[in-house]
C-alpha cells in the first residue's frame, strides 16, 4: 500500500485529488398525480472529505447511511443538490452530462454486485471493451488485444473473451468488473462494497488484486464498505459515515487505536474477534434503538437518540467535524463529548432520558408512514 | 506483476455446469460457451411440441405462397364459379368430390382453392400486423421506460387511452371512412395491438434501467442512445420475440374478424373470415363450406400460440420449470 502523505502531516493542495466540500444529496419523495413533493430523503447531508493521490480512504456505516449515495455524488452519477466536488483541480459539481464525459476516463467505479453489474447478454470481451467504444479509443482487433490484455492483469484467462457472464464465478465476474474499471488507467476508483458479495475466501483474492494494482498503477481508491476488517485490510485512511454525515476520519491505526467518536466505537466493538476469550474480555457497546429516517433525521448531533454519553447539548446542536484535544492534526470527529482512552462507554450513562430520545426516533419514523419509502440505495 | 499467472483453482472453477441436455460427451471438449440464444435454440430443438406447430407453420406457409400453383393443379381459380358442376339441381353446393376435393361453396366456388388463398391474407395479416405493433410498441415502450418523469407520463397516458378504445366500434366508423382493405387491416389491428407491447416493454425497460450494468454503463460515459440500444435492447429481444409469435394468432383471429364483419378484405378476394360469414346460411347442408376454413383458423392459430409458448419457454427455462415441476 502506498502511503503517498506521512501521517500527521497536514495535506498540501497538490497532494489532493479529490475534494469535497459539504456536499449534499436530498431525494425528493413525491406522490399523486400531479408529483407533488411531501418530503426529502436527506441521504448525503453536507460532507466534506479529501482524498489524497495514491491513498485508499475507507468509508465505513451502516446500510443506508449513504455511502453509496456519497460515491455516486463523487463520480457524478447523481447531481448534487448542494455542494462541490473538486477533480484533479477542477470543480466537477455542475458539469453537464456532456462535459463530464471526457473527465469520466479519471474516476471510475467498480460495483457490489458481480452479476447484476454486468450485462448477461453480452459476450465479456465486449463487456471489457466498452470503455474503449465509449470514447473512441480503439476498435476491431486492436481492441481485443488491449481486452485480453486487460484480462491478463486481472487474472483472468484471455481465450474466455467470448463467453458470458454467467460461465465465470463471483470472484472472476468481479475481476471483469476490474477490469473494465481499470481499462481507461483513471486516476480514480471508487469501489462500492466490491467483496461484500463474494465468499470470504474469494475477498482476500480480489482485495490482493485491488491493492497490486494500486502499486502497479499508482490508483487512488475510495472503498466503500460495512465490513470494518476488510476497510482496516486495504485503507489509509478511514471516514465513518452516520445517517448522511461523517462522524470520524483518522488514519487506520488512530482510528482503531484511539476512536473517538461513540458510534465508532460501537461499531468497533461489533467487529468479531477470532479468540474467544480475548472475546470474553472485550466490551461490547450495544447500541438502543434502531437507525432513525433519513426523512426527517434528529436534532443537533444524528447520534444522540442511540448515545449511550448523550447530553442535552447534543440534542441542540450539531457537533462539528474538527481535532479533538490530544488528536493528531488528520484525526478529526464530530461529537460534544469524545470518548476518552480507557473510558468504559457501556457504563456511560446518558443525561437525557430514554422516553426522550425514543420520541425524537418515533417522530422520524411518522415521517416516513406519511410518505412513499424511499428508493434506498446502500 | 503477481496476478497475471492464473491460479489452477480458479481455470477448474471456470469450466461449465454440465449441461442438461444430454451432451455430457461432448460437454468436455466443447468449453467454448454458448451463448443465452444456442442455450434457447438447444431447449426449443428438445421440444416435441414447437417442432409440430413449427412444421405446421412452414406447411401452411409454403401452402400459402404455392396457392397458384394449386389452383393451377386443380384447375379452378379462387375466384371461378361453377354455376352447374358446383351445385345441385337446388341451388346448393356440393360436397367433396373428385373435381371439388373440399366442396364448392354457394357460388360454386372450389373451397379448397379459396381455403388455400385464404391463408396468403391471413399470414400477410398476422405477421406484418404483428410486426408493426412490436415495433412501435418496442420503441414507445422503452422511451417511456427508459426517459420516465413527463416523457412516461405522457407516453403511458396515450397507452392506456389506445387500450380503452372500443376497438370494434373504431373498426367500423374507420372503414366506414376509408372502405375497407387488407391495409386498412392491418393498420387497424397494428394500432389496437402496440400498446400492449409498449406497456410490457415499459415496465420491463423501466427494471433494466436500474439494473447495476446500466450505472456502470453510465459510469464510463455512455450516451442514452447507446445505453438504450447495447444495454437494454438485448435484454428486450426474448420478452419482444415472445410477444411476436403471441401477437400473430391474436392477429390472424382479429383479421377475421373484420372480415367476418364485412370490415376486412373485401369479398370477391377469399379470407376465411368472409367464407365463414359466407357460409353461415348453408351449415346445416354443406358442413364443408364451414369446416374447413374454420378449421385452418383454427389449426394456424393453435400452431402459432403453442410455438409462442415453446419459445417463451425456451427464453426463459424458468418459467416453464415452474409449472412442470
Amino acid at each position: 500500500m502506498i502511503h503517498a502523505v506521512a501521517p500527521g502531516s497536514a495535506p498540501q493542495d497538490s497532494d489532493v485529488l479529490v475534494r469535497v466540500d459539504d456536499v449534499r444529496k436530498y431525494f425528493p419523495i413525491r406522490t399523486g398525480l400531479l408529483r407533488r413533493e411531501v418530503g426529502r430523503v436527506h441521504a448525503v447531508d453536507g460532507v466534506s472529505l479529501e482524498i489524497r493521490k495514491g491513498e485508499t480512504l475507507g468509508i465505513v456505516g451502516e446500510t443506508g447511511c449513504g455511502k453509496s449515495t456519497l460515491a455516486r455524488c463523487i463520480a457524478r452519477l447523481y447531481d448534487l443538490t448542494a455542494g462541490t466536488v473538486v477533480f484533479d483541480g477542477r470543480d466537477i459539481s455542475r458539469l453537464s452530462r456532456r462535459r463530464m464525459r471526457p473527465l469520466r476516463k479519471g474516476i471510475q467505479m467498480i460495483f457490489q454486485d458481480p452479476i447484476g453489474s454486468l450485462n448477461p447478454r453480452r459476450r465479456v470481451g465486449s463487456i471489457i471493451g466498452d470503455p474503449f467504444a465509449i470514447h473512441g479509443i480503439s476498435r476491431g482487433e486492436d481492441r481485443k488485444h488491449q481486452v485480453q490484455e486487460l484480462m491478463r492483469v486481472v487474472g483472468l484467462n484471455p481465450e474466455h473473451y467470448n463467453r458470458f457472464p454467467a460461465e465465470f464465478s463471483g470472484g472472476q465476474r468481479q475481476r471483469i468488473g476490474v477490469a473494465r474499471a481499470l481499462a481507461l488507467r483513471p486516476k480514480l476508483i471508487i469501489a462500492d462494497e466490491p467483496v461484500s458479495a463474494l465468499d470470504v475466501s474469494i475477498q482476500a483474492q480480489i482485495l490482493n488484486l485491488l491493492t497490486d494494482l494500486q502499486d502497479e498503477f499508482g490508483l487512488t481508491y475510495i472503498f466503500i464498505a460495512h465490513d470494518l476488517s476488510v476497510v482496516r485490510h486495504v485503507s489509509d485512511r478511514i471516514a465513518v459515515m452516520y445517517l448522511g454525515k461523517i462522524v470520524e476520519v483518522a488514519s487506520v491505526s488512530e482510528l482503531y487505536a484511539r476512536p473517538r467518536h461513540p458510534y465508532t466505537n460501537a461499531l468497533l466493538s461489533a467487529v468479531p474477534v477470532p479468540d474467544p476469550d480475548q472475546a470474553d474480555q472485550r466490551e461490547r457497546i450495544i447500541l438502543v434503538g434502531d437507525v432513525p429516517s433519513p426523512i426527517n433525521p434528529p436534532s443537533g448531533c444524528r447520534f444522540h437518540p442511540r448515545c449511550p454519553k448523550a447530553q442535552n447539548l447534543c440534542t441542540e446542536v450539531d457537533p462539528p467535524l474538527e481535532v479533538k484535544k490530544d488528536d493528531r492534526a488528520e484525526h478529526v470527529a464530530a461529537c460534544h463529548f469524545p470518548v476518552e482512552v480507557g473510558e468504559k462507554l457501556s457504563r456511560a450513562r446518558a443525561g437525557i432520558a430514554q422516553p426522550e430520545r425514543q420520541a425524537a426516533v418515533e417522530v422520524s419514523h411518522e415521517a416516513v408512514e406519511g410518505a412513499i419509502g424511499p428508493k434506498e440505495k446502500t | 506483476m503477481s496476478v497475471s499467472s492464473i491460479d489452477p483453482a480458479q481455470s477448474a472453477l471456470s469450466a461449465p455446469e454440465p449441461s442438461t441436455f444430454g451432451e455430457e460427451g461432448e460437454a468436455a471438449k466443447e468449453i467454448q460457451g454458448r451463448s443465452p440464444w444456442q442455450l434457447a435454440w438447444a431447449r426449443l430443438r428438445q421440444d416435441k411440441v414447437a417442432i409440430g406447430s413449427a412444421v405446421v407453420i412452414l406447411l401452411i406457409t409454403l401452402v400459402a405462397i404455392g396457392a397458384p400453383l394449386i389452383a393451377h393443379l386443380v384447375g379452378h381459380g379462387p375466384g371461378d364459379t361453377y354455376p352447374f358442376i358446383g351445385e345441385d339441381s337446388y341451388g346448393l353446393p356440393i360436397g367433396p368430390n373428385r373435381t371439388f376435393l373440399l366442396g364448392a361453396d354457394d357460388l360454386g366456388r372450389d373451397v379448397l382453392v379459396r381455403v388455400v388463398y385464404g391463408a396468403r391474407v391471413s399470414l400477410i395479416a398476422g405477421v406484418v400486423a404483428s410486426a408493426l405493433a412490436v415495433l412501435a410498441g418496442g420503441i414507445v415502450g422503452m422511451l417511456a421506460g427508459y426517459f420516465g418523469t413527463a416523457v412516461d407520463t405522457a407516453l403511458s397516458r396515450f397507452m392506456d387511452v389506445i387500450l380503452s378504445f372500443p376497438l370494434l366500434l373504431f373498426a367500423i366508423a374507420l372503414v366506414s371512412l376509408v372502405g375497407p382493405s387488407l391495409t386498412v387491416s392491418i393498420a387497424v389491428i397494428a394500432f389496437f395491438s402496440w400498446a400492449v407491447v409498449g406497456r410490457i416493454v415499459r415496465g420491463q425497460t423501466l427494471s433494466l434501467r436500474e439494473k447495476e450494468f446500466v450505472e456502470a454503463a453510465r459510469s464510463l460515459g455512455a450516451s442514452d442512445l447507446r445505453i438504450i440500444f447495447v444495454d437494454i435492447l438485448p435484454n428486450l429481444v426474448a420478452p419482444l420475440i415472445v410477444y411476436a409469435t403471441l401477437l400473430i394468432p391474436a392477429s390472424i383471429v382479429f383479421e377475421a374478424t373484420l372480415s367476418f364483419l364485412g370490415l376486412g378484405v373485401v369479398p370477391p378476394t377469399p379470407t376465411w373470415g368472409n367464407m365463414l360469414s359466407d357460409s353461415l346460411p348453408y351449415y346445416k347442408v354443406a358442413w364443408w363450406f364451414m369446416l374447413f376454413p374454420g378449421g385452418a383458423l383454427l389449426i394456424t392459430t393453435l400452431a402459432f400460440n403453442l410455438l409462442g409458448d415453446s419459445v417463451r419457454d425456451a427464453l426463459d427455462p424458468r418459467y416453464a420449470r415452474l409449472f412442470k415441476a
